[in-house]
């Protein structure tokens, strides 16, 4: 009955040649979103218990196998994990959590990612991000923005970045990518 | 043809190119610019000016072109203004001259030139004030016609452009001598350097003066191994055809890159802008060689002396047969040497100073070339095929002196100094100071553009800080080269006694400037720079006066009494040359010009014959086209669906917002007027937003999840803006107060199911939700499973209907909506879109914030004051609306408006007439033809509504018409509100 | 276009990826507050030439507020600083004493 995959509507373009750079949407995850004193024993044991993962540093992720947790603001941290476990996840934080004052919500359908890859992926993040992209670090989470739709961007390897933008724009950053992709202005940059 | 046999570093004699100049087929060779090529081929005559219609050549050799721009391209790719000695040569290069009517050779603007002594400066401010209608009708058109530029293109721009965000330690501007040196220290100390070269080549005025010794090495030894050095080390980055269009505050810097311009490269975007954020910016903008001011400098064939040698040594090519040089300096005599070494004639070398000396002026004579001291050009022979002779006049004989015997010559080459490109310097802030000795404007050090820090930012280095020597240029490595006697500036040179005051002595040739028409705004009192040049539009053309405005303020010096640095300079303001518009958009044009947002349907509506209307960046269903239907058509077609079955509506763009903590309640007590600390968990509550000037900013259903959380939706577009809201109280104001808020909007479809028959079709879904009356009643909500999809449920109403709004994730959104139209065929089902939904409201009194509000209307202004707590101590707003002018009598209140004849739509915005007709006492918020009433309704702030009900009013139409209509309740229909609550 | 660095996040970044937010440091009259009090507060604003204490938001990035000490003419940014400050901390005071009196 569900609709598990992101749709990706309205598309005039194709995938562009790979010139450098690949562009991929990613099927939809479990995120959560949550906000607390980062600081608390107490969050960071709730953290733990519903994902094994600890408090990420400032703008940094911590993992634990498939399950991540971004730093997204002094009190707000992201939880990517499987889709079809994120109410257990949000039940499990806010059990250990206890009578904390804290805020964990499922938000697994309010988001669309995509992965930008390969040896220019930087370049095509760096035509729309006024970020110096390259500079980041393997980990490392910046929220920014990308023509001027908010983004947030996530280096999860040498050469791939995952951005994640609200689900509505997901079409518009889809086109806009392929474009800043596609165009063989890549291969002088 | 003026091909040189030999010689021209840049061009590639194996490599001839074609191209076409006015519908004439011409060859160049590979490596030319359009403007060498032109000269190749015997072209002398390339423009028009601007006001004058004279004929006119090309000057310069570089960007720095004032004459020779031209419409390139032809079709979509068309595009006026381009500077030719810009323009790198491809085959099948189109090109046009501009400013020519009907062709370049005959010009009817001559006319123009026949009757300057009827266009001095200020012409147009004087003569074309009065009468005012005329400007439009009659002085515009004309003046279009014969004056102005390029023509405008027409089509759209088929080539791409981008933007570029980069960072660096140091943007070196300029690979010239003095970039290159530069860009090398800062890259050997491991800084991240990029150097940046407006033209393809590295290397500057070393390329062509080549007569200097740099380390032991010939210059272009020199630098072949600074350009082989700084492309070996990883931390360098070079980027040529880009220029270093502007520098702004805190080292953000625009560069333009001209990527596809040429014939090497042309597939990828046209340009790109770099926009670079840069530490220090190290700025070897080198200089620019100034004109000098005498009759008939601007004759085709009258150029400046560096780009004579630059065309002989660059492109092969002279543009003189024989050679007359004016010069101010021993610079000059290099391009004497040059042309006498390119086996061409040169046939005197005029100089301003007494006794010229010194190794370049030594080697002139000995290659037995007329020196003529105290001399300059009086006058010079030629029309619209070039220069035919000069007429020399002593310059130590006073303003009007007798011209010496004609020198026959085909161009004039002068020197006349040189102007440091101090640009860079003054977009950020920096100062310029006036250096009498060299007579030049050079970057005042005392004065630099400032970062962030308040540290200096900025470097002129090399010529663009006033080394007029390459040994001063490169300072601090051993360089051989000749010394150079001090120059002696000519700022205008006498002519015959009847044209020495209204003879042509230009000096801005692309606005038609002379040197009689600063004189002019002199006396007419233009004492400041800044109004002179606005006065005479000195400076003002595309090349914005690198040419011409040293001279120009020298002259106003001179004609006020003044020393230079009193009458001022101007700022020099980005860009530093023109850019494309299309590199201004980027990728950002088309269908990526906006960011739109889509709704899980999106497509679905689509489908469905959607018309849509943007509500902030949202597209939404305005209605839905059946067949060849009108628009009144499907609107009233979907509005009787749900007055009479059942239709929904895409309602995901509302705002949701979760607002969490202890102090949950307590919070939204202050954001709404409401009180919602009392709300019961599994209830909703309509509430109002105020800002703190105690008008409505935003409305919305909230809902209690549970004691500790509160679900708050918004408007459709007012998501971020509430949320913003929210944020700023709490981490601002009240960060006592323990809340958490999350914008969920985008988790969830939002699917308002209206109508009589809504929960008739909502039954029929599987399911374990009771949506009977007793279980679920309005203002209630419930959360379960209905069609397979987790749902929340809330029983809340924006229509009048019986109306439950169903929020699914997003993910199962499509499939939800999809299933409840297969389902409820048989109910006669439908969507209907935004148009519809605007009506429904409207017909029950509804007020949209937005519609009914704009930034000025209070609460009680729309008639909710029992949506305003009076029990609560505070909440924002409340304060403000104690303000004498929101108690005062009088305020413009909410009403209906029944027209007198009910099929008039009043238009949006109409006026509503005091009883004596001559004010404006309110005006339409919300107008429309009521399907389910069968005549208009409109709702109106009028001023004292509330008192005026029953009465007639006068409400504007249009200018000649007036009509009436009665004054009623806003609520139209259904004022029980029996029709909701079922 | 300004460099501005946010004090939640630590991130140095330009300008467009901020939202300003007006002067700083102003008292929120209460519901009780005098007609003139109310209005100064809803309506009076420094707007100098020179040193200006204000608000700015990281709306593209954490979305935290903040404030900011910066000289309105030279645009120098003299600091930034955390939005529950209720005034400036004192280095940054120093720094502008050092800056604009040299
Ligand atoms: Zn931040």
């Amino acid at each position: 009955m569900s609709d598990l995959t992101l749709a990706r509507p309205g598309l005039d373009v194709v995938a562009p040649a790979n010139l450098g750079a690949i562009i991929e949407t990613m099927p939809l995850r479990g995120m959560v979103s949550l906000r607390g004193d980062l600081t608390d024993a107490g969050f960071a044991a709730a953290l733990d218990a519903a994902t094994g993962c600890s408090v990420p540093d400032t703008r940094r992720t911590s993992e634990n196998g498939d399950t991540r947790v971004l730093w997204m603001s002094p009190d707000e941290l992201m939880i990517f994990c499987a889709y079809d476990k994120t109410n257990d996840v949000v039940a499990a934080f806010m059990e250990k959590a206890g009578d904390a004052h804290v805020l964990a919500v499922n938000a697994s359908d309010a988001r669309a990612v995509f992965l930008v890859s390969g040896e220019k992926a930087d370049c095509v993040l760096a035509k729309g991000a006024p970020v110096d992209i390259a500079a980041m670090e393997v980990g490392e989470v910046r929220r920014t923005r990308i023509a001027t739709v908010a983004v947030g961007l996530a280096k999860t390897a040498d050469d791939a970045y995952e951005v994640f933008c609200f689900r509505s724009y997901g079409a518009y950053m889809w086109n806009w990518l392929t474009v800043a992709a596609g165009v063989e202005s890549l291969l002088d940059l | 043809m003026t091909r040189l046999p030999e010689g021209g570093l840049l061009i590639d004699r194996s490599a001839p190119v074609s191209f076409t100049f006015d519908g004439k087929t011409y060859q160049g060779l590979m490596g030319d610019t359009l403007a060498s090529a032109l000269f190749a081929n015997g072209v002398k005559l390339v423009n028009r000016s601007y006001k004058y219609h004279r004929p006119r050549g090309v000057v310069t050799s570089g960007p720095e072109e004032p004459n020779a721009l031209v419409n390139l391209g032809t079709g979509d790719r068309h595009e006026p203004n381009i500077r030719m000695t810009q323009i790198e040569l491809f085959d099948g290069l189109t090109a046009q001259s501009q400013n020519r009517y009907p062709s370049l050779a005959f010009d009817v603007g001559v006319l123009n030139a026949a009757a300057s002594k009827l266009y001095p400066a200020g012409f147009y401010y004087k003569t074309f004030i009065h009468p005012r209608h005329a400007w439009k009708y009659v002085f515009e058109p004309v003046i279009r016609r014969i004056a102005g530029l390029g023509r405008a293109p027409t089509e759209a721009d088929p080539d791409t452009y981008e933007h570029f965000y980069a960072f660096c330690d140091v943007l070196v501007a300029g690979g010239g001598a003095a970039g290159l040196l530069a860009a090398r220290r800062a890259g050997e100390a491991g800084e991240k350097v990029m150097l940046v070269e407006q033209t393809e080549r590295l290397g500057g005025r070393l390329l062509v003066d080549d007569d200097a010794e740099i380390e032991g090495k010939s210059a272009r030894e020199w630098v072949a191994e600074q350009v082989a050095a700084l492309e070996a080390m990883e931390n360098v980055t070079i980027r040529l055809r880009t220029c270093v269009s502007a520098a702004y505050d805190h080292g953000y810097t625009m560069l333009y890159e001209r990527r596809a311009d040429h014939a090497q490269n042309p597939d990828g975007p046209r340009h790109r802008l770099w926009r670079v954020r840069t530490k220090r910016i190290i700025g070897a903008t080198g200089m620019i060689e100034r004109p000098i001011p005498f009759y008939g400098n601007d004759v085709p064939g009258v150029m400046l002396a560096s780009a004579v040698r630059d065309y002989v040594k660059l492109w092969g090519v002279s543009p003189g047969k024989r050679t007359v040089i004016y010069t101010t300096n021993d610079d000059g005599y290099r391009t004497a040497i040059t042309l006498y070494e390119a086996g061409k004639t040169v046939a005197a070398i005029l100089d301003s100073r007494a006794d010229p000396a010194g190794l370049l002026v030594e080697r002139a004579r000995e290659a037995g070339i007329r020196i003529m001291p105290s001399t300059g050009i009086g006058k010079v022979e030629g029309g619209k095929g070039g220069v035919l002779a000069i007429k020399p006049v002593p310059l130590d004989k006073g303003d009007v002196a007798p011209l010496g015997q004609s020198i026959v010559c085909d161009c004039v080459a002068m020197a006349g100094g040189w102007s440091p490109v101090v640009h860079l310097y003054s977009h950020s802030g920096g100062k310029v100071r006036w250096d009498a000795d060299r007579a030049m404007y050079v970057p005042d050090t005392d004065n630099p553009p400032r970062d962030g820090q308040g540290e200096a930012f900025v470097e002129m280095v090399g010529g663009a800080s006033g080394a007029l020597t390459m040994d001063a240029v490169l300072e601090g490595l051993p360089v051989t080269v000749a010394s150079e006697q001090p120059a002696m500036p000519v700022w205008s040179t006498p002519s015959e006694g009847k044209v020495a005051m209204g003879g042509k002595h230009f000096l801005d040739y692309q606005n038609d400037v002379t040197v009689a028409d600063i004189r002019l705004a002199a006396r007419e009192g233009f004492e400041s720079v800044e109004h002179a040049k606005r006065y005479t539009t000195l400076g003002m053309a595309t090349d914005q006066g690198k040419l011409s405005n040293i001279n120009g303020h020298a002259i106003l010096a001179d004609a006020l009494g003044k020393a230079m640095p009193e009458v001022g300079t101007t700022t020099f303001r980005p860009p530093y040359t023109p850019i494309s518009m299309g590199v201004i958009a980027g990728q950002e044009r088309g269908s990526l010009f906006k960011p739109v947002r889509h709704t899980a349907m999106h497509d679905w509506h689509t489908g469905q014959g959607a018309e849509f209307e943007p509500v902030g960046d949202w597209y939404r269903p305005y209605r839905y086209q059946q067949g060849g239907e009108g628009r009144n058509a499907s609107i009233t077609r979907e509005i009787k669906r749900v007055r009479d079955s059942v239709g929904l509506l895409d309602a995901s763009t509302l705002g949701k917002i979760i607002v969490r903590g202890p102090d949950a309640g307590k919070f939204l007590d202050l954001m709404y007027t409401n009180m919602m600390s009392t709300l019961k968990p599994g209830k909703c509550r309509y509430g109002l937003m105020l800002n703190d000037n105690g008008f409505l900013m935003d409305d919305g259903v909230v809902a209690r999840l549970d004691d500790a959380t509160f679900l708050c939706h918004t408007t459709s577009g007012g998501a971020d803006r509430v949320h913003a809201w929210m944020e700023e109280w709490l981490q601002t104001e009240w960060f006592d107060i323990k809340v958490f808020t999350a914008n969920i909007t985008e988790q969830y479809t939002q699917i308002a199911v209206a109508g009589p028959n809504a929960r008739k079709l909502l039954e029929k879904l599987d399911g374990d939700i009771d949506l009977s009356a007793d279980a679920l009643p309005f203002m209630g909500f419930a959360e379960g499973t209905l069609a397979g999809c987790p749902v929340r449920v809330f029983r809340i109403s924006f229509s009048g209907e019986l109306s439950f709004e169903v929020a699914t994730p997003t993910s199962y959104g499509l499939s939800f909506w999809e299933t409840l139209m297969r389902i409820g065929e048989d109910l006669d089902v439908g969507p209907y879109g935004t148009e519809a939904l605007h009506v429904l409201r409207a017909e029950k009194g509804f007020i949209v914030v937005g519609d009914e509000t704009d930034g000025t209307v209070t609460p009680h202004d729309v008639g909710m004051s029992w949506a305003v707590s009076k029990k609560k101590e505070d909440f924002i707003g409340k304060r403000a609306m104690q303000r004498a002018d929101l108690t005062r009598e009088g305020r413009k209140q909410l009403v209906g408006l029944l027209t007198e004849d009910p099929k008039l739509v009043l238009p949006d915005g109409a006026h509503a007439l005091s009883a004596d007709g001559k004010r404006t006492i309110g005006h339409v918020t919300s107008t429309y033809m009521s399907p389910t009433l069968g005549r208009s309704i409109a709702m109106a702030l009028i001023e004292g509504g509330a008192s005026k009900m029953g009465q007639t009013m006068t409400i504007g139409i249009d200018r000649k018409t007036n009509a009436k209509a009665v004054v009623s309740s806003p609520v139209f229909y259904d004022k029980e509100g029996a029709r909701q609550n079922v | 276009m300004l460099l501005i660095t946010c004090p939640s996040c630590g991130v140095e970044a330009e300008e467009t990826e901020f939202a300003p937010g007006g002067e700083a440091h102003i008292v929120r009259a209460d519901v009780a507050s005098s007609d003139d009090d109310f209005s100064t507060y809803l309506f009076d604003r420094k707007n100098p030439r020179g040193v200006h204490f204000e608000r700015w938001r990281h709306a593209f990035g954490c979305g935290k507020w903040f404030h900011m000490a910066r000289h309105t003419h030279t645009l120098e940014i003299f600091g930034t600083y955390g939005a529950r400050e209720t005034a400036p901390p004192q280095d940054i005071l120093d720094r502008i004493v050092e800056r604009t009196e040299a």
